[in-house]
């Protein structure tokens, strides 16, 4: 079974995101354990693809110092298998990598291990619902969630034909554009989050939340969660550059964590009743 | 030609890109079907007289007399060379600047390898009064830097793109997510048969104006339909256009000719394929918004390409030839970066031709294997060379090109 629905189970869920190996294996497993330290109730992780598509400038740098660093699925697996903790874990990568792993084609070998190493569920940027169908198969076969991501310009029947396919929970762009840590979030995650107002699955901001009052506003705006990813990345490049230890990295990264998670938390506090969205 | 509305050629194609995008898919796959399909307020008509008055069509089929002599065949030229701007890019820039206005865009964006597409679409959004910002890697950037300067004289943002080995494949992920930032306002002009439906079909369908004068002049000119036609293949929209009006013709023999580098071998542990040839050696997998041939490790991490020639370094080709070699219907084959340089001097000195790298690797073929391709032959001028002048003097310069001028002169600059 899945582990998502339990990172929505008590108040808003911090969702950080690495990518994996980043900037080498072993420094990578203390940052993610430091996330879990830090507060996330589910952690995503970046299995690198040569090309990412959605990804802005910080995080094609993490994919490149990652593939740099011999990252493969195949160790990316190791990686989940040693990994020391007890959130749910999502991985987030492109379709090619996963409709070419194992020796069948088709997303089923990569699903299946997937599954075997204790991954709950998957992301996939570049695979809208009209091309999900085997992946969606494959997930319902070895019980893991499907997350698809809903943009600022998704609508109708559009938004409808991805809330028939998605599980686990809706990651909802909070912007146009691609990722990246912004200065202020977007006002046009209010107006996402009332057009999902009538599903029940749990919905997930994600692109530009750098700080704890980002992480407020948007819980008080109604989110039952918030992704963040080239904050955190941001953390890992830096301390690359300055030649800083892992320890001290994952230090910073605990401490970033937990502030996105206590202002979360404050964001539930701040919400006021809203008359739509009951 | 197989007007598929589905974007789907057998398993390839599709519409593998970033949810942001789909709502500007579809709504150009709307505008494709309304405007190019059907003709709607007369979009094919004015976009047929450009093509003829801004554009020069239709080009010329000329029959090349000394290659006639040499190859003991008769060989014909489909003179996209001298299409406004130098190659058959103008074709689809044109249709879908166009396509951009009459959606109501404001802007466009465009990719670009060896800048022929980059200055297509910078000339095009002059001539219609649209702004326009072209991506290029920086590694294309010092390779064809008369191109870069054409598009600013012409008013067009150039955007390096550092990352990666700054070729093609990188230009293209660029553009991508501009797009994915703009897509209310901006068009994004593909610029080859590659990338989300319905770019693919579009594409062919505007620059399949080359096969349709070629069909209409070989039965003119010799009274039938030649044995085979060639044309280079990066991305692959000089190949569909020259292929389109053919393909349902058996008789036709369809070679794409693709770059094969300086060898057909891959270097997993680098990632690197020395070549071009993704019909001839890819695998099936994503890229760029579709299933197709691809370059690619064991792992699905795309490759670094090579080719002495821009227009052809890219990894992928477009989702309908692949399906057509598939289907055996089009032969991929491919020529090195020495056969192609070769191939380059004797157009030149023989035809008084110019011709580009990419399309010299169509020569290349030719010469390699004229026997074999029947009495007559139509090889695709999908462009000429004048952009790629620095490159060929200092890639001759690093070989020994037999029939090459004597390069010391241009040694230590003109
Ligand atoms: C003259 C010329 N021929 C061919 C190509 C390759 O593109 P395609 O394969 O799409 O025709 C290019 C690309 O820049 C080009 O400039």
């Amino acid at each position: 079974m899945s582990r998502v629905p339990e990172a929505f189970e008590d108040g808003p869920a911090f969702i950080p995101y690495l990518a994996v190996g980043d900037p080498d294996y072993e420094s990578s497993l203390e940052y993610v354990e430091a996330l879990e330290r830090g507060g996330a109730d589910l952690i995503e992780l970046g299995l690198p693809f040569s090309e990412p598509i959605a990804e802005g400038p910080t995080i094609q740098s993490a994919v490149v110092r990652s593939l740099e660093g011999g990252m493969t699925p195949t160790r990316f697996f190791e990686f989940v298998e040693e990994l020391d903790v007890d959130v749910p874990l999502v991985c987030m990568t492109y379709y090619n990598l996963i409709y070419q792993y194992g020796d069948e084609p088709g997303p089923r070998p990569f699903v299946e291990k997937a599954a075997e190493v204790g991954i709950d569920g998957f992301v996939v940027p570049d695979l809208p619902a009209e091309e999900a169908g085997p992946l969606r198969e494959a997930c319902d076969e070895f019980d893991r969630d499907l997350v698809f991501i809903v943009a600022p310009t998704t609508r109708g029947e559009r938004l409808e034909r991805i809330m028939d396919q998605v599980s686990g929970y809706v990651y909802v762009q909070a912007r146009l554009g691609v990722t990246g840590a912004q200065e202020d979030v977007s006002d046009q995650t209010g107006q996402s989050l009332d057009r999902l107002a009538q599903w029940d699955v749990p919905k997930a901001v994600g692109f530009g939340i750098k700080t704890g009052e980002h992480a407020a506003n948007i819980v008080a705006g109604g989110a039952d969660g918030i992704i963040v990813g080239s904050a955190l990345v941001d953390i890992v490049a830096e301390g690359h550059e300055n030649g800083d230890s892992a320890a001290e990295v994952a230090d910073r990264l605990e401490t970033k964590a937990r502030e996105l998670k206590d202002g979360a938390l404050r964001g539930v506090e701040q919400r006021v009743p809203h008359p739509e969205r009951q | 030609m197989s007007t598929n509305t589905d974007g789907k050629f057998g398993d390839y194609g599709g519409q593998y890109v970033p949810e942001a995008l789909m709502p500007a898919i579809e709504e150009l796959e709307d505008a494709y079907e309304r405007y190019v399909l059907e003709n709607e307020d007369g979009f094919m008509d004015e976009f047929r007289r450009r093509l003829r008055d801004f554009g020069g069509r239709p080009t010329p089929l000329q029959r090349a007399d000394r290659l006639s002599e040499r190859y003991d065949r008769e060989v014909y030229l489909k003179r996209e060379d001298l299409v406004h701007g130098g190659a058959h890019k103008l074709n689809n820039a044109l249709g879908q600047v166009l396509l951009a206005k009459y959606m109501g865009k404001e802007r466009i964006v465009a990719e670009t390898g060896a800048g022929q597409h980059g200055t297509a679409t910078a000339m095009a959004a002059a001539h219609l009064d649209i702004p326009c910002e072209i991506y290029m890697g920086k590694r294309d950037i010092n390779r064809q830097r008369p191109n870069v300067f054409r598009m600013r004289i012409n008013g067009a943002e150039v955007n390096p793109v550092t990352v990666g080995r700054g070729t093609l494949k990188e230009a293209i992920s660029e553009t991508m997510r501009d797009w994915a930032t703009t897509v209310e306002t901006t068009h994004y002009v593909i610029g080859s048969v590659v990338g989300p439906h319905p770019f693919p079909s579009m594409v062919r369908d505007f620059q399949s104006v080359i096969s349709k004068e070629a069909r209409k002049q070989s039965r003119e000119q010799f009274g039938g339909l030649p044995d085979s036609v060639l044309a280079c293949a990066g991305g692959g929209s000089n190949t569909m256009g020259a292929f389109a009006n053919f393909v349902d013709d058996e008789g036709v023999d369809l070679y794409a000719v693709e770059a094969g580098g300086s060898s057909l071998d891959v270097d997993e542990e680098k990632g690197v394929a020395p070549n071009s040839a993704s019909l001839s050696t890819g695998g099936d997998g994503i890229l760029h918004g579709a299933r197709t041939k691809l370059l690619q490790d064991r792992d699905g991490q795309i490759m670094e390409s090579h080719s002495v020639s821009s227009g052809l370094d890219y990894a992928g080709v477009g989702p309908e030839l692949a399906y057509l070699v598939d289907e055996r219907r089009v032969i991929p084959v491919n020529v090195d970066d020495d056969a192609a340089l070769e191939a380059f001097h004797r157009l030149s000195q023989e035809e008084g031709i110019i011709p580009a790298l990419e399309t010299a690797h169509a020569f290349a073929y030719l010469h390699e294997e004229y026997e074999n391709l029947g009495e007559t032959v139509v090889v695709n001028v999908s462009g000429r060379g004048d952009k790629d002048l620095e490159s060929v003097i200092e890639e001759t310069s690093k070989r020994n090109i037999p029939n090459a001028p004597d390069m010391s002169m241009f040694q230590g600059g003109l």
